[in-house]
């Protein structure tokens, strides 16, 4: 290859997603799930793989996959089997793991602007506990095996390469996690491990439709680090190829500490599964009563919530998409509206442009926002109040009064602008002079004297009027 | 006590709920007897009985070591199980045992039930009573020399290929492979799990009807399992008036010893005597039966082998590291016939020959499978040597495993098709059993009953170690 | 037909330790079942739709309900390596 360093690189990325399901029990056995019990004690012969044991399908993981499909536009398959993917490793007991292959319960679907290529059901493996000091494997002689995990139902959902930035992988990621915790399907806490994200990043030429050599980023689990994973990974790409290299195929860990990337597997050691139609299992078709079920069980899903937003509350698109599309904001908002008073796109503004809003009680929320709107405080001041609020908690009535942040009464305040001016002929004489910015000085003046509770739109349109501008 | 030896199970169950015999008498006879037995038949001799009351009370039982009982030494015939005491009893024999039969003991088999002579077990071979310098057949082979001896009143087997049927026909005794899915596989340690079914050895069809009505049922732990659409019926019937008998050319000339044809010549004699018609029925694709199981049998095997890792159960050997733990403890635990057999799995799974090999084997199933269905819209039961040849001599086929694998010629093709077939003694050639194998469409076990036992009453095989034991 | 490399690679897969003596066996034993089983490979089995499952039924589910699961000293006793709660084994990725 030849070295062109004008040549433009379009990243492709593509993601494959493991979500937990908050079903009761685990996926072939009755035992309960698990939730940080002592090790090895929500176990049996069947999800320890062994002799003589045969799986059983649990029917609420079949019910969860299906609402999942359907939520996703997925092509439910009339009929899908189970099969086993072979490998050895010590967290997986039958040394092979019952997933599904060519035949999988859903097939090509939809989440706004990223197609799904297709979602199955499979068993988790355990977890394996490694004793060196630093917890990492490398360092360890022995580790210890933690079946509890094991066999804990998973729906794998795989994307079509439609992601072009990592930043849009991050947000459509979040849009699948919100869209996963309105089903209630899933804990999708990518802590705890119920949401793990792998992504499958290429780069290909401007224009090109020639996919490039792809590598696979495992297990990133949190959005940041997803995206600055992805990041740090078409950058080692780009330069690969502007080197005149070429892109090999392997498996790649994201050590979001040191923020570099190292391999896990090349394409050398890539597994053969030898996957077979698992004999133990018949097919899942599901009947007009499944289906049924499933979709009666869809809730009001993101992009159907957005356009709610739009169109019953008046909210534009974009703020109604941001809303609707990171859950816990919309589930906020949603609350915060209910209060008495609160103007729905003034909440709104709130919600999505003030960090500190998340961490706020809804009904304190709306309450502060009303105080606002009601000119009970100023917009500035606000802004305090809602950090208290977020740290502390409270009542932002109680905290304005405190902090004596209140908003001054219009003559109060207008006594005080009468004083500045007076105080600050010279900017007075500018602006007279027609230097506009001048006004600045005046402003600042009120503002310190009103230490910031006074609301600078305000403050601006009452100088103006006393100079008669 | 010599006549109390001599009773069948069906006679002994009778005469206890009578209050003739007492169980505890039966009891010590048998159990002495198992402890005595020097045929190695035997892994495990029990010291208590443990059945409960119930139409089956006092028989004891023999149970294959391929079945799990809890807190029992289970090894599978193989070594890498060695030690091992299941935490779990399968359901077969939670059934039996609450039909009242106490398990008696552990039989001796080829190792993971792979083999046709029980030379491949990892604690010895088993000699036939009939002729100690010969094998019992397989992998069945201690159930079957238990009951041909004497030492076990009946015992249940398993057969994926033959393992009830041949060792059966070489031992002189009765045994009946089911329809696939009429007893539950749950706790029977898997070798093939798309033909393993369990069945019963006995000294005559009456007792196996017995026996196989206790062992009967759907059960939830094991979703290929299936209610038998009818209650089975102890036979009685002596006539064979219009029963139809299809007569497979491919399965009843070249191949088959002169001994043997001799003995099934003789035997269609006696099923034209006894009112039943005969006809050539085709089974063009039963001479493929024996590749497509040597690719099907041996890639489910390798799959079901592998949780037989070190981790969790059996032995474990190697030097330190993950990899040498795996290829170690493998490598000592396993026999040669299973390691060949993982191996010609392993192989015929693998990519890029998945196609060639395992597709290929599944079509043939289903060519098999349409041969019986053609066959069976023009007949009832379909009549063939079980074994094409008499017990041979211990070592005889130990080098030359095609040789080996050939003498299931005429048993394979059944599971193939998940069809039930019985073998029960025609008579002697040179000395030695040869068996008559009836089969049947799909839960047709009532009239495979019927008509063996009309014609077991017309043979009047009265030979037999038991008898004189 | 199946050579040593192949013997040796399949045995990886399943991870199995042959000796020098059981590759060369291996693989002419296997080399000759082979050719045994290559009969198959005669038939016409064009539109012949394989048989996975024999049993024709379907949607085999099992209530979502919990059941108890083993206590932890039943379950580690067979264990080879037992720690005090868990399977110990020699760490992957020495």
């Amino acid at each position: 290859m030849t070295r062109d360093p004008d040549r433009v690189y379009e990243p492709v990325i593509g993601l494959e997603i493991h979500v937990q399901l908050s079903t009761r029990t685990k996926m072939f056995c009755g035992c309960a799930l698990s939730f940080g019990e002592e090790p090895n004690t929500r176990t049996c012969p069947i999800c320890l793989g062994h002799p003589g044991v045969l799986p059983v399908i649990n029917a609420e993981a079949v019910h969860y996959a299906l609402m999942i499909g359907m939520a996703l536009e997925c092509e439910i398959a009339d009929r899908s089997i189970f099969h086993r993917k072979q490998y050895f490793y010590p967290d997986n007991p039958k040394a092979y793991q019952i997933s599904q292959y060519d035949v999988p319960i859903c097939g090509a679907g939809q989440l706004d602007d990223v197609r799904i290529h297709r979602a199955h059901l499979e068993e988790d493996a355990a977890k394996l506990v490694h004793a060196g000091a630093s917890g990492r494997i490398h360092s360890a002689e022995h580790s210890t095996v933690d079946f509890n995990r094991a066999g804990t139902p998973l729906v794998e959902i795989v994307t079509e390469p439609d992601l072009h930035e990592p930043k849009a992988a991050g947000e459509w990621l979040r849009l699948l996690r919100a869209t996963l915790k309105r089903l209630g399907v899933s804990d999708v806490n990518m802590e705890e491990g119920s949401l793990r994200c792998d992504a499958n990043v290429s780069l290909r030429h401007a224009g090109s439709a020639t996919l490039g050599t792809k590598t696979e980023l495992k297990n990133m689990n949190s959005f940041r680090f997803l995206e600055r994973g992805i990041e740090a990974e078409l950058k080692r790409q780009e330069a690969i190829l502007r080197d005149g290299g070429e892109v090999e195929q392997e498996t790649l860990h994201f050590d979001p500490q040191s923020g570099t990337l190292s391999s896990l597997r090349s394409k050398e050691e890539a597994h053969d599964y030898r996957y077979f139609p698992e004999p133990d299992l018949v097919g899942v078709a599901p009947t007009q009563a499944m289906l049924d079920r499933a979709r009666e069980a869809l809730p009001e899903l993101p992009a159907a919530r957005a356009g709610r937003f739009e169109s019953e509350l008046g909210l534009p698109a974009d703020t109604a998409k941001l809303l609707a599309f990171r859950s816990e904001l919309g589930d906020l908002y949603e609350e915060a509206l209910s209060a008495d008073g609160v103007d729905p796109k003034t909440l709104a503004n709130w919600v999505t442009q003030e960090s500190a809003a998340a961490d706020v009680e809804p009904a304190a929320l709306a309450k502060l926002v009303v105080m606002v709107s009601e000119k009970a405080v100023s917009a500035a001041a606000a802004r305090q109040v809602l950090g208290v609020l977020a740290s502390e908690g409270g009542d932002p009535a109680a905290i304005v009064e405190q902090q004596g942040l209140g908003a001054q009464g219009a003559d109060e305040l207008r006594e005080i602008v009468d004083r500045a001016i007076a105080e600050n002929g010279d900017a007075v004489e500018k602006i007279k002079a027609g230097k506009s910015q001048a006004i600045g000085a005046i402003v600042g003046a009120v503002m310190r004297e009103t230490k910031g509770r006074a609301d600078g739109g305000e403050v601006q349109s009452l100088i103006r009027q006393k100079l008669e501008l | 006590m010599t006549e109390l030896a001599q009773l069948t199970a069906a006679q002994a169950a009778e005469k206890i709920r009578a209050r003739e015999v007492s169980a505890d008498e039966l009891w010590t006879l048998y159990r002495e007897r198992a402890a005595a037995d020097d045929l190695n038949a035997y892994m495990w001799v029990a010291d208590e009985p443990d059945g409960g009351d119930g139409p089956l009370a006092g028989v004891p039982l023999a149970v294959k070591d391929l079945f799990c009982v809890e807190g029992v030494p289970s090894y599978a015939g193989s070594r890498i199980l060695e030690g091992y005491r299941p935490p779990y009893t399968a359901t077969s024999v939670s059934k039996l045992r609450e039909a009242g039969a106490p398990v008696l003991g552990k039989t001796n088999m080829d190792e993971f039930a792979m083999g046709s002579s029980n030379e491949n077990s990892g604690f010895g071979p088993v000699e036939n009573p009939w002729d100690r310098e010969r094998v019992p057949g397989g992998s069945s082979g201690g159930s079957a020399a238990a009951v041909a001896a004497g030492s076990a009143p009946w015992a249940i087997g398993t057969d994926t290929g033959g393992s009830i049927r041949q060792p059966a026909a070489l031992c002189g005794i009765v045994g009946l492979k089911p329809t696939y899915g009429a007893v539950s596989r749950y706790g029977m340690i898997a070798f093939a799990s798309s033909l393993d079914q369990c069945g019963p050895l006995t000294r005559d069809v009456t007792d196996a009807a017995l026996l196989f009505r206790h062992m009967v049922g759907k059960d939830p732990c094991d979703s290929t399992s299936l209610e038998f659409p009818e209650d089975i019926t102890l036979p009685s019937t002596e006539s064979l008036d219009g029963v139809r008998f299809g007569v497979p050319p491919e399965l009843t000339g070249e191949g088959i010893e002169d001994g043997v044809k001799a003995v099934f010549d003789e035997t269609l004699k006696k099923i034209e005597g006894l009112g039943g018609k005969l006809e050539e029925v085709a089974l063009p694709h039963s001479p493929h039966a024996i590749a497509a199981y040597y690719v099907i049998a041996p890639a489910e095997a390798s799959a079901n082998l592998s949780r037989y890792d070190g981790v969790r159960f059996g032995i474990r050997e190697g030097n330190g590291d993950l990899l040498s733990m795996y290829e170690e403890t493998r490598a000592a635990g396993f026999g040669a016939e299973v390691k060949r057999r993982i191996m010609l799995g392993t192989y015929a799974l693998s990519s890029g020959y998945y196609e060639a090999y395992y597709g290929r084997a599944q079509r043939v199933r289903t060519k098999i499978a349409d041969d019986f269905r053609e066959a069976f819209a023009k007949v009832d039961l379909i009549v063939t040597p079980t074994s094409p040849t008499v017990a041979f001599k211990l070592g005889e086929r130990t080098n030359d495993p095609w040789a080996m694998y050939l003498a299931d010629a005429c048993t394979v093709p059944m599971p193939l098709a998940g069809i039930p077939a019985i073998s029960i003694p025609g008579g002697l050639a040179d000395g030695l059993p040869v068996g008559i194998q009836l089969a049947g469409p799909a839960f047709s076990e009532n009239r495979i009953f019927d008509a063996a036992y009309a014609l077991e009453q017309a043979i009047g095989f009265e030979e037999g170690p038991w008898r004189d034991a | 037909m199946i050579d040593r490399e192949q013997v040796l690679h399949v045995a990886r897969l399943a991870r199995l330790r042959l000796t020098d003596d059981e590759v060369e066996r291996m693989s002419s034993e296997l080399s000759t079942i082979l050719d045994h089983i290559e009969k198959i490979s005669e038939l016409d089995l064009e539109n012949v739709e394989p048989t996975s499952h024999v049993v024709e039924v379907e949607n085999v589910l099992r209530a979502d309900e919990p059941r108890e699961s083993w206590p932890r000293e039943q379950i580690l006793e067979p264990a080879p390596d037992a720690a005090d709660d868990g399977f110990r084994v020699p760490s992957p990725g020495q």
